[in-house]
């Protein structure tokens, strides 16, 4: 029987010779991940089990939402996942210093890869179908079964067909390619279903863009947001994931629910408005927006390229008078490449706060929490009411050429 | 399972941030999260809400993050039961996983106003609104999420098996 992409990965690791949308079926997990809110709660429910951990090496805890602690709540939530890790000497534990945002490190550091399943207490944990993963996010119950078990249960989703075609033009990133999206089909577009992309455009996304792309899917509902492997897998694996591993392709005449055609070079940079993801229009579009701050990072888009993207625009600028603009990188890898390129210099020189990786002000946690009325431009992935500080605060959700030329010119610009 | 209670109404859209806002995320304390839960959308809610209360939402209910503390805060709140025209994925599994029935009606919410008084079974999935005379039938759940539901929740279904299947 024909299959698309994710029923691939979820038979194979079924143990089935093929599975269709709809079928409930159990399957053992390549990873299980949670991170220092998700992690500890998780940890309690899997102790009532009573039972080990069922490999210390396929499990991924990492400190990045409130870490470095931001209270004493939050210091001990990250002990008691400090004391689990070292208890059962779990593989994929690191301490401040050491990590980054969990989206951003794990495929940094080669924990993810192509044909994997896997399941976070995140839900941003598909963005690793940016790999060729099928990836998902669950709560702190299924996340417990999957420490205990190494299993989940899944519904075998429907699945949306993205066909991507034309050129990317230079002004575009990954962001405004997935809002364009998640604005056409809206935040309910691919509830309970994956979403696929592919055809001839693929090829123009980087893997920065793709992990973009696929960060936000849960922003449409999505259950996953599955890319093909190709020339630009293979090379961001090469020298990271040391795994054996069999990437999954779609077949020809593989069922799909429906299809969205994005022609990339006909995109415009774009914006959501609050307080949904899919309030999204045009910038050339908007009526002057002033703005109070600007935040550039993230797992969306807190990789090297965007930084890149970022020191270019601020390369002898400032950031408005009446801005705050909080630049904060998604590993130190990435930190440290950003110091030796000059980036950081950039950024402090044009007026930029630069911190140490961290999930930080996206979640409204520390580091640049808004206060009542004030408005931010963010490269972050949700623009809910209160998300990042007051309930009458307002998120815009941009990719960081746009985030970048607002902080500059005080108002939300495509260019500067 | 035979519920009767007073509803709350909400509207589309009720993400997991305004359901129990990030700044309580620090604790995981069921009393704790209740104690915040809606009040970004609902300062009344936490407040007056009563054991027995149902929550009623419309579309994508549940939308936003994968905390499982967004439907621990509601059941923590008394409310025994959340009924939706649609629910987000990820806290439609969280809700089965930990005991919490969702029921899913689609476009017969419309129906079901503010402090109309409901009688439910969740076994058959019939719901009735004594308000308005109005009768609705949820979708039913599929076999193996009605075995989770009948152990009390994951984690007492796999204690139970000694594994997940
Ligand atoms: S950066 Fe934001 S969206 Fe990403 S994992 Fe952290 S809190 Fe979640």
């Amino acid at each position: 029987m024909a299959m698309n992409m994710s029923e691939k990965i979820l038979a194979r690791h079924a143990g089935l010779e093929s599975v269709e949308a709809g079928q409930l079926i159990i399957c053992p997990l390549d990873l299980v991940m949670a991170n220092d809110v998700t992690g500890p709660p998780s940890i309690k429910e899997f102790e009532k089990i009573g039972k080990k951990v069922f490999d210390s090496e396929k499990i991924a805890l990492i400190p990045d939402h409130f870490q470095p602690a931001k209270d004493i709540k939050s210091a001990d939530l990250a002990k008691s996942m400090r004391d689990f890790s070292r208890k059962n000497k779990i593989k994929h534990y690191y301490e401040a210093g050491r990590v980054g945002i969990e989206h951003v490190i794990l495929p940094e550091f080669g924990i993810v890869g192509p044909g994997m399943l896997i399941i976070g207490a995140d839900s941003h944990t598909c963005t690793y179908g940016a790999l060729n993963a099928f990836s998902t996010g669950v709560g702190t119950t299924d996340l417990a079964v999957g420490l205990a078990t190494g299993k989940a249960w899944f519904k075998v989703p429907e699945a949306i067909k993205v066909n991507l075609s034309g050129k990317k033009p230079e002004n575009i990133c990954g962001k405004d390619v997935i809002l364009t999206l998640i604005g056409k089909i809206g935040v309910d577009g691919a509830l309970y279903k994956s979403i696929e992309f592919v055809g001839e455009g693929v090829k123009e996304l980087s893997m920065t863009d793709r992990l973009t792309i696929s960060n936000m899917a849960i922003e449409a509902g999505g259950k996953a947001g599955v890319f093909p492997f190709d020339e630009v897998t293979k090379e961001y694996i090469e020298g990271r994931f040391s795994k054996d591993y069999e990437p999954a392709t779609a077949d020809d005449d593989a069922k799909y629910s429906s299809v969205v055609e994005i022609n990339l070079s006909e995109l415009k940079p774009v914006v959501a408005l609050p307080h949904l993801p899919e309030n999204v229009k045009t910038v050339e579009s908007l009526e002057e927006i002033k703005i109070d701050q600007v935040v550039i990072g993230s797992c969306t888009n807190g990789r090297l390229e965007d930084l890149e993207t970022a020191a270019k625009i601020f390369k002898n600028h400032k950031v408005n008078e009446k801005v705050r603009c909080i630049i904060i990188p998604g590993s130190q890898a990435i930190y440290k490449e950003a110091i030796h390129r000059g980036w950081i210099d950039i950024f402090i020189d044009a007026g930029c706060v630069v911190s140490t990786p961290t999930c930080g002000p996206c979640l409204g946690g520390y580091m640049g929490i808004l206060s009542a009325g004030e408005r931010c431009v963010s490269t972050t992935n949700r623009n809910f009411r209160g998300r990042m500080g007051h309930v009458d605060s307002e998120v815009y959700l941009a990719g960081p050429y746009v985030a970048a030329c607002s902080a500059i010119v005080g108002k939300i610009a495509d260019k500067i | 399972m035979k519920l009767e209670g007073k509803v709350w109404r909400y509207g589309d859209n009720i993400d997991t941030d305004v359901i129990i806002p990030a700044r309580y995320l620090n604790t995981f304390d069921p009393v704790e999260l209740a104690k915040h839960c809606m009040v970004d959308i609902d300062e009344t809610f936490a407040v007056n809400v009563k054991a027995g209360d149902i929550m009623v939402g419309g579309k994508n209910f549940g939308c936003g993050s994968s905390r499982e503390h967004a439907p621990v805060a509601i059941k923590a709140s008394g409310v025994p039961v959340v009924i939706a025209s649609s629910f987000a994925r990820i806290f439609y599994r969280n809700g089965i996983n930990i005991g919490l029935p969702l029921l899913e009606i689609g476009d017969d919410v419309e129906k079901i106003h503010a402090n109309d008084i409901l009688k439910i079974d969740t076994s058959t999935g019939t719901i009735e609104d004594v308000t308005n005379g109005e009768i609705f039938r949820a979708h039913p759940l599929p076999e193996f999420v009605q075995e989770i539901s009948k152990a009390g929740g994951l984690i007492n279904y796999v204690k139970s098996k000694g594994d997940l299947g």
